[in-house]
């Protein structure tokens, strides 16, 4: 059914007829689809944490396809975030303890199987984090009474031989047919693509996930100020680490616009001007989106969030903020960071926004060529 | 040209051995020191990790004494160090320097790719002479590994600890002056020989801590504040997996010289970490369940502030500790640490160690 309508609409959901006409259907399947129900199969729980922004439908329909039933965390609050805290080695970064937080809400919640992917790599010659490549284990070793984990690594640097052997090493596993379990995760990729769909007709992955699950959203229109904002997904998207961020700008009447809502060939392109490729497929994508956003006349400044510890981010800001012209402003958050700081700062930041906009100016740092942040 | 590069501990030896025997002039950064961490403080990242600082200070340093080219490995991540050589140079740019920049690339390319890029800024590099020049580098290598390894050994045995520290670091000067490959292997011995005739406790015999974690944590004695050598003082014999010529061999020649240890003891981390995750945190598993199995009483993980595959080996050393039933202490380095802390820390290790020695009827001194 949804593949139907997204063959009608392709891919093009941009223009605001088809985006009506996309959230009217899409409506009407998911109300469809909870009407059939499929008979529930085991229970496999999502934490609603780290990469569940990018792949959630992609996972979810992989787990429907095979009829299990799926669970999912509830968006981050404090108990999730403390619990996870308490668990976690100290030095990880804010979202990794969050991931804990939300694993453990779920063993409680008497799930079969949690669902902790090893993403080595999404992309070619391309990693996100050594974390990411040891989750499953780092979970595996701080938190007793885990129910089984679904570890599988995801490495497509080697192209997809590799996930398609441990697809049907599981399904051995568990008693299930090779061929339909490849099968599923086949089909569960196109909701990625359709996910990524809905977010370039303006919206978050987020809020995507929120519309692909079935419910409807306005398009947002532009705003007195346009600020890019940059950062992981599972900061940006998580109001509770990201000290609900874009909560906070719209009440300042900003609109935000974020990388996954531009179009990616333009991001890669302008991320491939530097002298090296960048390694961290996120890194990668925000340098890309830094740029076309500093090139973009629509946009009025930048702004990046990141979490205290991200080791790729403390190095990608860097590349970013001295190639940049617009304002600039980096953000960094974890788990002790207050709310009336952040407002602060976005305040100071907005207000020099609409006095710079208001005023003809020339785009010369008062610092010389170029200023530091100590 | 003066070419210049960072330190890692004295790596400096071989790697000036190896550019000067290829005739260039070479420019060795002064040796770490809290001006060295400040100035590469000062401009660096904030939250960036510090080799970075550290390489960024060695630079500006070797900059100021005239060096005009920088020397620099690079890398293909997961682990930051990949992207370290880029951001230096934006750095180094900003600042107003004029140098340029030669990176090694693995394993992208190799040593070969050096020798090109020395003949393209014009200075003849004949196939003899790069061949002559790497075995010299090499042999230093080995003589440094052994050096450290002597050091080790000694340094909790002898009565007059100042005495082997001063004779070991001789013996580092003396490799670096050697021009001669055949003379290394005879200063070598006689080091050992001078060791050997120290004064040395007979018993009880030292308690054996494994140091493992980010290599450059490891080789540099400044990045960990001199760790080795304080648990030498403290009576404990340091015992290591990670050396200089092992990483020398899989980063810049792509693994072909010898086949490393490193890869054979991986194994060992099999049900903890099933991945690798970049830089050496597979390695510091594997190589703490390799000790665990040893004779080694317990492990130090050394790494610098938010490095990411040692917190990933962190996290899963937890569990190592409990089953494997050997004592894990992690400590992590960044610009702000004070030395008196640490040795606080590394006395309360080490009598823990004592105590449940003892407990278990094994007699160690102290």
């Amino acid at each position: 059914m949804l593949d139907k309508i997204n063959n009608i609409l392709g891919s093009d959901l941009t223009t605001d007829s088809a985006w009506a006409g996309y959230c009217n259907r899409k409506n009407h399947v998911a109300l469809e689809g909870q009407k059939i129900k499929q008979k529930s199969g085991p229970r496999v729980g999502i934490p609603r944490a780290l990469f569940y922004y990018h792949f959630f439908p992609q996972w979810k329909r992989f787990f429907e396809n095979l009829g299990w039933e799926v669970q999912v965390s509830p968006p981050t609050n404090k108990a999730i975030a403390n619990e996870g805290i308490a668990e976690a080695v100290s030095e990880a970064c804010f979202p990794v303890k969050v991931h804990y937080g939300h694993s453990l809400y779920l063993s409680r919640q008497g799930v079969d199987l949690i669902f902790a992917p090893r993403l080595i790599s999404i992309e070619r010659r391309s990693y996100i984090c050594p974390k990411f490549m040891g989750i499953p284990d780092m979970l595996r070793a701080q938190i007793k009474s885990l129910p089984p984990l679904f570890d599988i690594s995801i490495d497509l640097s080697q192209g997809s031989r590799h996930l398609n052997r441990q697809l049907r090493q599981w399904a051995l596993e568990t008693g299930l047919s090779p061929h339909q379990v490849e099968q599923a995760w086949q089909q569960a990729e196109r909701e990625t693509d359709y996910l990524n769909s809905i977010c370039r007709a303006g919206f978050r992955l987020g809020e995507a996930i929120r519309i692909w699950e079935g419910h409807p959203m306005a398009k947002k229109g532009p705003a007195a100020l346009n600020i890019g904002v940059l950062g992981h997904c599972y900061t940006l998207n998580d109001s509770f680490v990201n000290l609900n961020l874009f909560g906070r700008l719209q009440e300042m009447g900003v609109n935000a616009v974020t990388v996954e809502m531009a179009d990616p060939d333009l991001v890669h392109k302008a991320a491939d001007q530097l002298p090296k490729r960048v390694f961290w497929t996120v890194g990668r994508d925000l340098v890309g989106g830094a740029l076309v956003y500093d090139r973009d006349p629509a946009i009025d400044g930048i702004i990046y969030m990141t979490c205290f510890g991200c080791g790729p981010d403390s190095m990608v800001a860097k590349v970013i903020e001295r190639r940049m012209k617009k304002p600039f402003m980096l953000l960094t958050v974890d788990e002790h960071s207050g709310e009336a700081g952040l407002i602060t700062r976005l305040e100071a930041f907005c207000d020099m926004l609409r006095r710079r906009r208001d005023r003809v100016e020339d785009n010369i740092s008062p610092h010389g060529k170029f200023s530091y942040s100590h | 040209m003066r070419i210049t590069f960072p330190h890692m501990g004295n790596s400096h030896i071989a790697i000036s051995s190896l550019l000067r025997e290829l005739g260039l002039d070479v420019v060795v950064p002064p040796p770490c020191t809290r001006r060295t961490l400040e100035l590469g403080a000062r401009y660096s990242p904030e939250f960036v990790c510090l080799p970075l600082k550290l390489n960024l200070g060695n630079m500006l340093e070797a900059l100021e004494k005239g060096a005009d080219t920088v020397l620099m490995a690079g890398g293909w991540g997961p682990c930051r160090f990949g992207y370290y050589a880029q951001i230096e140079r934006d750095i180094l740019e900003d600042l107003g320097h004029s140098f340029q920049m030669i990176i090694i690339e693995a394993p992208d390319s190799n040593i070969l790719q050096l020798i090109k890029q020395v003949r393209n800024l014009g200075i003849k590099v004949s196939w003899r002479q790069l061949y002559s020049a790497m075995r010299m580098a090499w042999a230093k290598l080995k003589a440094i590994d052994y050096l450290e390894e002597r050091m080790h050994y000694w340094l909790p045995r002898a009565i007059n600890k100042i005495q082997v520290e001063k004779t070991i670091s001789l013996g580092f000067k003396r490799i670096d002056r050697c021009s001669e490959q055949e003379n290394i292997p005879r200063i070598l011995e006689d080091v050992e020989q001078q060791l050997s005739l120290l004064p040395a406790a007979t018993a009880p015999a030292p308690l054996r801590i494994g140091l493992v974690g980010e290599i450059y944590t490891i080789l540099e004695p400044f990045a960990n504040y001199n760790i080795e050598n304080q648990l030498g003082r403290l009576g404990s014999e340091v015992v290591r997996t990670v050396y200089m010529s092992q990483w020398v061999n899989d980063h810049l020649f792509g693994g072909y010289l010898s086949a490393s240890s490193l890869q054979n003891i991986l194994k060992y981390a099999d049900p903890y970490l099933k991945s690798w995750v970049g830089g050496h945190g597979r390695e510091t598993v594997a190589s703490t369940v390799q000790f665990a199995h040893g004779d080694v009483d317990g492990v130090i993980q050394v790494a610098p502030l938010t490095c990411m595959p040692e917190i990933v080996a962190q996290a899963v050393l937890n569990k190592v500790q409990e089953v494997e039933g050997i004592p894990v202490m992690t400590m992590y380095f960044d610009e702000h640490a004070g030395e008196a802390g640490i040795i606080t820390r590394l006395e309360a290790f080490l009598d823990m160690i004592r105590w449940k020695n003892a407990e278990m009827g094994k007699i160690s001194y102290g």
